[in-house]
């Protein structure tokens, strides 16, 4: 029979929480950049530029038909070959924001695309300046449509961050990972890491909950 | 010794494809039987087969498959069974994609309008006839897209199992990189080969859910 040993776990709790607090930092980080990206590439891919399109296109289908692991894999090893050399942090950071972005270009293209043109008109009679009228009458609705789509890869994003300790990245599963090399309680540690992540994400969801009633707590139009 | 990238290496990595397609392939297929039952119980009458579907389902969409793969890996060991990181592997990706796919398919099978199942009820099927008729062929129509599209996603999550040192695709890229140290070459091969692997079924998934949206919207 299998002796369940927890000791290893329970002592170390506080090294855990602070690699839960770096995976925190890290998610964050990765969202709001690769909120900025995914902005961008969905502008890119919805302007009246073809190359600019097309070249969204490639970056987009890149990234969403190859494993993270590959990605992370490219960026931390295989980049130094043109010179660019990343700290293992930096480069966990990089391939987090190159992930998600691709993603986020998708929705939020298609929550641009979900805009009627007739209120981007009605922004124009209202003699609204070209950037008032992408900010509020594009953008803001356009965020609220997909906001479930988009904060649900958020969430993703951060169960997926816990890849980036195969390149000794520091967060959660790095945590987990050097406890069991000093301990040996590999279920164990796994088990309660997993009921982390669990948290983490249940944690990440009621915020975005909130955050919707927050910035979003306006009646539908139309 | 480090030595040269050479054809050799190409060929190795090319055929760890067969493991990448093999993984896939069961973990479709047991995915497949674990996400019907999934569905259908999550569609169930009975409050607790709906609960502890439900539990099922959050359970492995709210952790990462990376710690789904150490659980099973090492849980192996907590059974008694020798650590076998195929089978650890499978098991993982199995759950995980039962997880998903039951998921979807409860949200075909709910996309099916309610009259069809009491209309059905009406006729006085029994509800293996009933959903074996009705409902389920009605649910795949709405179901195929998505599936196809989470296809691609399972060929990806298959990547991780070289982390519990199954030698798959990506493993095979990392055995090769370890001897010729050429990573930017040998990963970037390997990103093109899963690329190929991955973009038809988009493309697939794409023209599915097109030509579904007008099927919808007719």
């Amino acid at each position: 029979m299998y002796r369940f040993n927890f000791q290893p776990v329970f002592d170390n709790l506080d090294m855990l929480a602070y690699g839960a607090w770096l995976t925190v930092q890290l998610s964050f980080t990765a969202m709001a950049i690769g909120l900025i990206v995914s902005i961008l590439g969905a502008v890119a891919k919805t302007s009246s530029i073809r190359p600019l399109r097309w070249i969204v296109d490639v970056y987009v289908e890149m990234i969403r038909n190859t494993p993270f692991l590959i990605q992370i894999f490219f960026i931390f090893f295989g980049l130094p070959a043109l010179g660019i050399s990343m700290s293992p942090n930096t480069a966990a950071l990089v391939a987090l924001v190159v992930n998600v972005g691709a993603y986020g270009t998708e929705i939020i293209r298609a929550g641009i695309e979900s805009i009627p043109r007739g209120q981007i008109e009605a922004g124009r009679a209202l003699a609204l300046t070209p950037t008032q009228i992408f900010r509020y009458v594009v953008l803001k609705p356009a965020l609220r449509n997909i906001y479930p789509s988009l904060t649900s890869q958020f969430i993703y994003l951060m169960l997926t961050s816990s890849v980036v300790s195969v390149i000794s990245a520091n967060d959660l599963a790095a945590a987990g990972a050097d406890l069991n090399a000093r301990t040996f309680a590999s279920f164990e540690i796994y088990l309660v890491l997993t009921i982390m992540y669990f948290l983490l994400a249940l944690g990440f969801s009621t915020l975005f909950g909130t955050l919707r009633r927050v910035f979003f707590n306006y009646p539908a139009g139309r | 010794m480090i030595r040269e990238f050479s054809s050799v290496d190409l060929i190795f990595i090319a055929m760890a494809i067969r493991w990448t397609l093999i993984l896939s392939v069961i973990a479709f297929i047991g995915g497949a039987v674990g996400g019907l039952a999934l569905a259908l119980s999550r569609t169930a009458h009975s409050r607790a087969l709906r609960w502890l579907s439900m539990s099922f389902i959050q359970v492995f969409q709210g952790t990462p498959l990376l710690m789904q793969l150490f659980l099973v890996y090492f849980g192996l060991a907590v059974l008694g069974l020798p650590i076998d990181p195929l089978v650890a592997a499978a098991v993982a990706l199995t759950l995980h994609a039962s997880a998903f796919l039951g998921e979807i398919w409860r949200g075909a099978i709910q996309a099916v309008p309610q009259g069809q199942s009491e209309a059905a009820t009406a006729l006085a099927l029994s509800y293996r006839d009933r959903m074996r008729h009705v409902v389920l062929p009605q649910a795949m129509r709405v179901a195929t897209a998505p599936t196809v599209g989470f296809l691609v996603q399972l060929i990806k999550g298959t990547s991780l199992a070289s982390i519990i040192g199954f030698t798959e695709l990506t493993r095979a890229g990392q055995i090769v990189n370890n001897a010729t140290f050429q990573p930017f070459l040998v990963f970037g091969t390997v990103a093109v080969l899963y690329f190929i692997l991955c973009w038809p079924l988009s493309l697939l998934a794409r023209r599915m859910e097109a030509r579904m949206r007008l099927a919808v919207t007719r």
